[in-house]
């Protein structure tokens, strides 16, 4: 940790963040759905850190409480989809032939397949919640990160030292979790890295179509997205949700450099 | 010396009398030439006016076509291709005189057989269109004369009258063509003020001037619409006076256009609506069967606090089924006053109290619970939910709410009635004529009493509503129902939002009426000094 | 390699059979119907209208009977008529396919000619002051939602300066201009969407270069090569960059169907006549022909796209075979 700056700050970010989240009950100044008629659309003052959005809502409040929703759709449907990908796409790469056909070709139709008519259909028939959603969001995010190690493994598994490793009897798993995967890691932590950013704003596109979290939840993607009608008049709304991004991605960024460092 | 002073004293007047002439003439002299560039949010679909079912359609085929009637300024019906019309029989008859200095723009007269030619279309069931259910009740069409048609219908039908405002097609384009699939819808010729120029999909669509037009030549000479499906962009264009006009959002008309720029160059336009917002309940659902409950909730929500924040006060409280400026809406009717201590009452009354601390009310060992469902797309309706949500938490209801997509709205929740309660909103037709939405017959999949309202009195009204022509007559049977209705609260009746626009303040001859500022727009005039777009041939 | 590409090709066959069978079953089986009106009720409009239309369409069959009955047209690339405006669906495209490839096609080239020397750079002075600013500014780029961007840069191009204009793809006149001034107004028009669709694309490929440039860097044959005395530009661009590629290689591959489609947001802000927007109301409308039409396209790209990719690695990484 100690020569690791980026692990460490990486860390701190994402558990600052995550600790708002948890706590955002207790820590948040107002009630996030306390409607304010008196108050539409205030700038940041004494009353409301952040300001007001279009109900007189204080934003701070909400951004706090949508940490919830935004941070774990971010981890959770990322962590599904960088788990699967990998999976699919080591095994693809590496056994080649039958099975990269087999994975490949059922890659190649999930991503024809129209995701919005996926989830219509999957919230059609399960319970909608924000849970199912991010579930959703991993099991049709696959296949880009699956692509992407499969390609490094193929190149890879070609190599001196896995040949070596292989005539010395180790078994396919071990080469794949020892040596391919580690070595493979940089493209897809760059795409888990992006991705959360990716996921934190499907999620409010989602919402947008009323496929996500339902108001008054909020999360900062659908305050980002409310933002749109009161841009010019009200800075505040569009500017902290976007930071929070930026900052919880710069997070993970920061993470994933780390962890290149560890197995590097 | 005396003289002269008499001249000084004169002058003063002379110069007012040569000002009142200059005024005068600068008032008859309107000058021809300009253009007018509106914004669309979304593109017509199509331009054959008997199957556009979108607004976008239908607000540039009003421009290319006429019907029989129209409403004027003060929404009365006044005659269009008909000079005049007479009601014969009680009603079972109209006939109406065509006039007959009317050409189609490719210079062909107009006559009663074009008249035929339509009716004909609108009941031929291959054709695709959706406004035939009127001209079912028509039982024949003679054409009398050339300029002269016979209309029979087969019970009296008020609102027949102003059905025939739908636009007459030319039957000598037309006749051999299959109108669900003909270039025509992306060529349309009519008889309006406009004729059809350029239609370039999802960017613009181009009319110019009828210089035959049967009233006088319009004096814009080009109408165009760009199609601009962001209001943020539109607004932005407005900006850069890329854009003559536009509707205005209340956020947009009373802060984002306070500006100098705004007031140097736009003129805003507040007019009262054809629509109100309602909260519908399923009265299926044994909760909102109870009439107390449904009083109840109308105590428990402040419209007043709901138009002040989401239309930021743009708007007026509705209390039935009609816009307050029709001679349909009886004034007599007042809103009640939020009194959140009477609806906790009345909900008491009706079995729901708060049993333990969480403040929730039960009755039978059940929360008071249910489902707001409103459609994707409106923020408004979104924080109008919102709102409500957190009033009826304070009298202890919990409200969920569900914004739907569009689609999955109507397939899912109105065709199966699958739902608690509903906040959509009406558009008002200029005829108060309600039977499809209060009907208690109309409750089939695809019609419009998906409330599942039931009030005899009512029924009986709706049908004695459409077969007297007497107008005072008629408002006593609308006020009545609006009474009985308000009485009821199958809806949660909430406001009736203003129409905001803005226009470039270039355009002379605007004047506001309770119909809008549209239906003058062939006096509309530029002066040549500030005329913008000259290439226009 | 010719024997494996013919293979490929053959092999897109029925996987593109099951897309269209799975998405032809997923598509008809999620809720909503297909409604032609907008965003408001109209009680003139009578149920029998509807079922007329249901009929119209054929919604009334059974969904085997339908998916065979579209099989049928589609195979001679009839696709048939939109549900919404009973235009055929092949003109819709058409129509609309220029704008939304143009601008596609020059955002790629944009991005790739800047976002690959700047991720090279930054990873060969990792931690350095150049890309330390990239590197922030690319997730500066990720955080912002591209209406706000949008919006930002006509708010200070298009309104401030007024040097640029705001949205569509033509001006008011464009019929009436010479065919010189036609190019330059449509190009004038084009800056703006085309540097906003390109961020995204930028910051994600910049931030692929640097990374999997920084691992070729590390790689002992660049060792070799800087032993050997090589100026820095031949190892880095010649080495180094060859070996890094194959991340590139595949997002160029997923980018080739996203050629095809545009964002709708994006093309709603600009005001733009893509199939983004087509696509979408189709979607939002449940104008099946014209969903199935896009599936179909969007299928045969992404399928195309995946196989160049996987003939560029043999040839950016000679080590990978195909057998």
């Amino acid at each position: 940790m100690k020569n690791n700056p980026y692990l460490f700050w990486g860390l701190a970010i994402i558990v600052f963040f995550s600790g708002v989240a948890l706590l955002a009950p207790w820590i948040s100044p107002h009630d996030p759905t306390l409607i304010d008629g008196q108050n539409l659309l205030m700038p940041p003052s004494l009353k409301y850190w952040l300001g007001t959005d279009g109900l007189g809502r204080d934003l701070l409040s909400r951004m706090i409480f949508g940490a919830r929703i935004s941070l774990s759709v971010g981890i959770i449907a990322v962590g599904i989809s960088i788990f699967l990908g990998l999976l699919l796409g080591s095994c693809a790469g590496f056994y080649g032939k039958t099975v990269d056909s087999l994975v490949m070709r059922f890659a190649d139709i999930m991503l024809c397949i129209p995701t919005f008519f996926l989830i219509l259909a999957v919230i059609a028939m399960v319970e909608p919640s924000i849970y199912n959603i991010m579930i959703v969001i991993g099991l049709t995010s696959w296949m880009g990160p699956a692509r992407l190690i499969r390609g490094e493994i193929l190149s890879l598994k070609e190599r001196e030292f896995i040949q070596a490793e292989r005539a010395l009897g180790a078994t396919d798993a071990r080469i794949i979790i020892r040596h391919l995967i580690p070595n493979a890691a940089g493209p897809v932590l760059v795409n888990a890295t992006l991705g959360i950013a990716g996921a934190i704003l499907l999620e409010s596109s989602l919402s947008f179509l009323g496929l996500g979290v339902q108001p008054p939840i909020p999360s900062w993607g659908n305050i980002l997205i409310e933002s749109k009608s009161t841009l010019g008049i009200a800075w505040w709304i569009t500017l902290f949700p976007g930071l929070a991004i930026l900052v919880t991605i710069l997070g993970f960024n920061f993470i994933s450099e780390g962890l290149k460092k560890i197995i590097g | 010396m005396r003289r002269k002073t008499l001249n000084i004293l004169k002058l003063p007047i002379v110069l007012v009398a040569f000002l009142f002439v200059f005024i005068c003439l600068q008032a008859f002299a309107q000058d021809y030439g300009d253009a007018i560039v509106g914004a669309s949010i979304s593109d017509a679909r199509n331009l054959l006016p008997m199957l556009a079912s979108d607004s976008a359609s239908s607000e540039i085929s009003g421009m290319v076509f006429n019907g029989l009637v129209k409403y004027d300024k003060d929404i009365n019906l006044v005659g269009d291709l008909a000079k005049s019309w007479e009601v014969q029989e009680g009603g079972l008859v109209i006939i109406f005189h065509l006039r007959a200095d009317v050409r189609w723009h490719d210079g062909s007269p107009f006559t009663a057989a074009d008249v035929e030619f339509t009716y004909r279309k609108m009941i031929d069931p291959s054709v695709r269109t959706p406004y035939g259910g009127d001209f079912e009740r028509v039982k024949s069409l003679e054409v009398l004369d050339d300029h002269t048609i016979k209309v029979t219908y087969k019970e009296p039908f008020v609102p027949g009258l102003a059905s025939w405002g739908m636009s007459i097609i030319p039957r000598h384009l037309l006749e051999k063509e299959d109108l669900n699939n003909t270039a025509f819808s992306r060529y349309p010729v009519g008889t309006g003020p406009y004729k059809f120029k350029t239609w370039k999909t999802q960017e613009k669509i181009e009319l110019v001037s009828n210089r035959d037009y049967f009233e006088h030549r319009p004096f814009l000479d080009r109408a165009i619409t760009r199609v601009i499906p962001d209001e943020s962009t539109i607004f932005l264009e407005l900006q850069t006076q890329g854009v003559d006009s536009a509707g205005l959002t209340p956020l947009q008309y009373s802060r984002q256009t306070d500006t100098d720029f705004f007031k140097k160059h736009y003129r805003k336009f507040r007019l009262p609506g054809f629509n109100y917002t309602y909260l519908g309940y399923n009265l299926s659902n044994p909760k909102f069967s109870d009439k107390r409950v449904r009083l109840a909730l109308n105590y428990a929500v402040d419209k007043t606090e709901i138009i002040n924040i989401v239309l930021l006060g743009f708007g007026t409280v509705s209390t039935g089924p009609f816009v307050p400026q029709s001679w349909a809406y009886d004034q007599g009717v007042l809103p009640v006053a939020f009194d959140p201590a009477k609806a906790r009452s009345l909900l008491a009354e009706a079995g729901w109290k708060s049993v333990n601390k969480d403040g929730w009310l039960e009755k039978d060992g059940r929360v008071f619970e249910f489902t707001i469902a409103t459609n994707q797309g409106n923020e408004e309706r979104q924080k109008v939910a919102e709102i409500i949500q957190r009033r009826l938490k304070g009298v202890g209801i919990r409200v969920k709410i569900k914004v739907v997509e569009w689609s999955v709205f109507l397939s899912e929740f109105i065709d199966k009635k699958n739902f608690e309660a509903i906040l959509l909103g009406w558009s008002v037709p200029r005829d108060p004529d309600i039977y499809d939405i209060w009907y208690s017959g109309k409750t089939k999949e695809g019609e419009f009493n998906f409330i599942g309202y039931k009030n005899d009195e009512v029924d009986k009204l709706l049908i004695e509503g459409r077969r007297i022509f007497d107008q005072q007559e008629r408002q006593k049977i609308y006020h009545r129902i609006h009474e009985i209705i308000y009485d009821e609260q199958p809806y949660m009746f909430l406001f009736t939002a203003e129409s905001l626009s803005i226009l470039h303040n270039r355009f002379q001859g605007v004047k506001p009426a309770p119909a809008g500022i549209g239906y003058n727009f062939i006096d509309w005039w530029v002066a040549r000094p500030q005329q913008k777009y000259r290439i226009a041939k | 390699m010719i024997n494996y590409i013919l293979k490929r090709l053959l092999g897109m066959i029925p996987v593109l059979l099951g897309v269209t069978v799975l998405s032809f079953a997923i598509i008809n089986l999620a809720p909503g119907k297909f409604s032609t009106l907008d965003q408001a009720m109209n009680p003139k409009v009578s149920p029998e209208y509807q079922m007329r239309l249901v009929k119209a369409f054929n919604l009334d069959k059974p969904l085997p009977v339908r998916y065979w009955l579209w099989l049928k047209s589609s195979i001679c690339f009839d696709f048939g008529r939109s549900f919404s405006d009973n235009r055929l669906i092949m003109d819709k495209i058409a129509e609309r396919l220029p704008v939304t490839v143009g601008i596609n096609v020059l955002s790629l080239l944009f991005v790739f000619l800047v976002a690959i020397p700047i991720g090279v750079k930054a990873a060969t002075k990792a931690g350095g002051g150049f890309d330390t600013v990239t590197t922030y500014f690319s997730f500066l780029l990720l955080a912002a939602p591209t209406f706000w961007l949008a919006l930002l840069l006509m708010q200070f191009f298009c309104i401030q300066l007024g040097w640029l204009p705001i949205s569509g793809i033509h001006s008011l006149d464009f019929e009436y201009f010479s065919p010189l001034r036609k190019v330059w107004d449509i190009s004038w028009h084009l800056i703006l969407p085309v540097f906003v669709s390109s961020l995204g694309g930028f910051a994600v490929i910049s931030r692929y270069m640097r990374s999997s440039m920084m691992e070729a860097l590390n790689q002992p044959y660049i060792y070799t090569a800087r032993a050997k005395g090589l100026p820095q530009s031949q190892v880095v661009y010649k080495h180094a960059l060859r070996n890094a590629s194959l991340p590139i290689v595949t997002m160029i591959g997923l980018s080739i169907p996203g050629l095809l489609g545009g964002s709708v947001i994006f093309e709603s802000i600009f005001a733009l006549p893509g199939l983004g927007q087509l696509f979408f109301q189709a979607v939002m409308a449940r104008d099946m022909p014209l969903i199935m039409a896009e599936v179909v396209l969007g299928a045969v790209l992404t399928m195309l796209g995946n196989l160049i990719a996987d003939i560029s690695y043999a040839y950016v990484d000679p080590r990978i075979r195909y057998k």
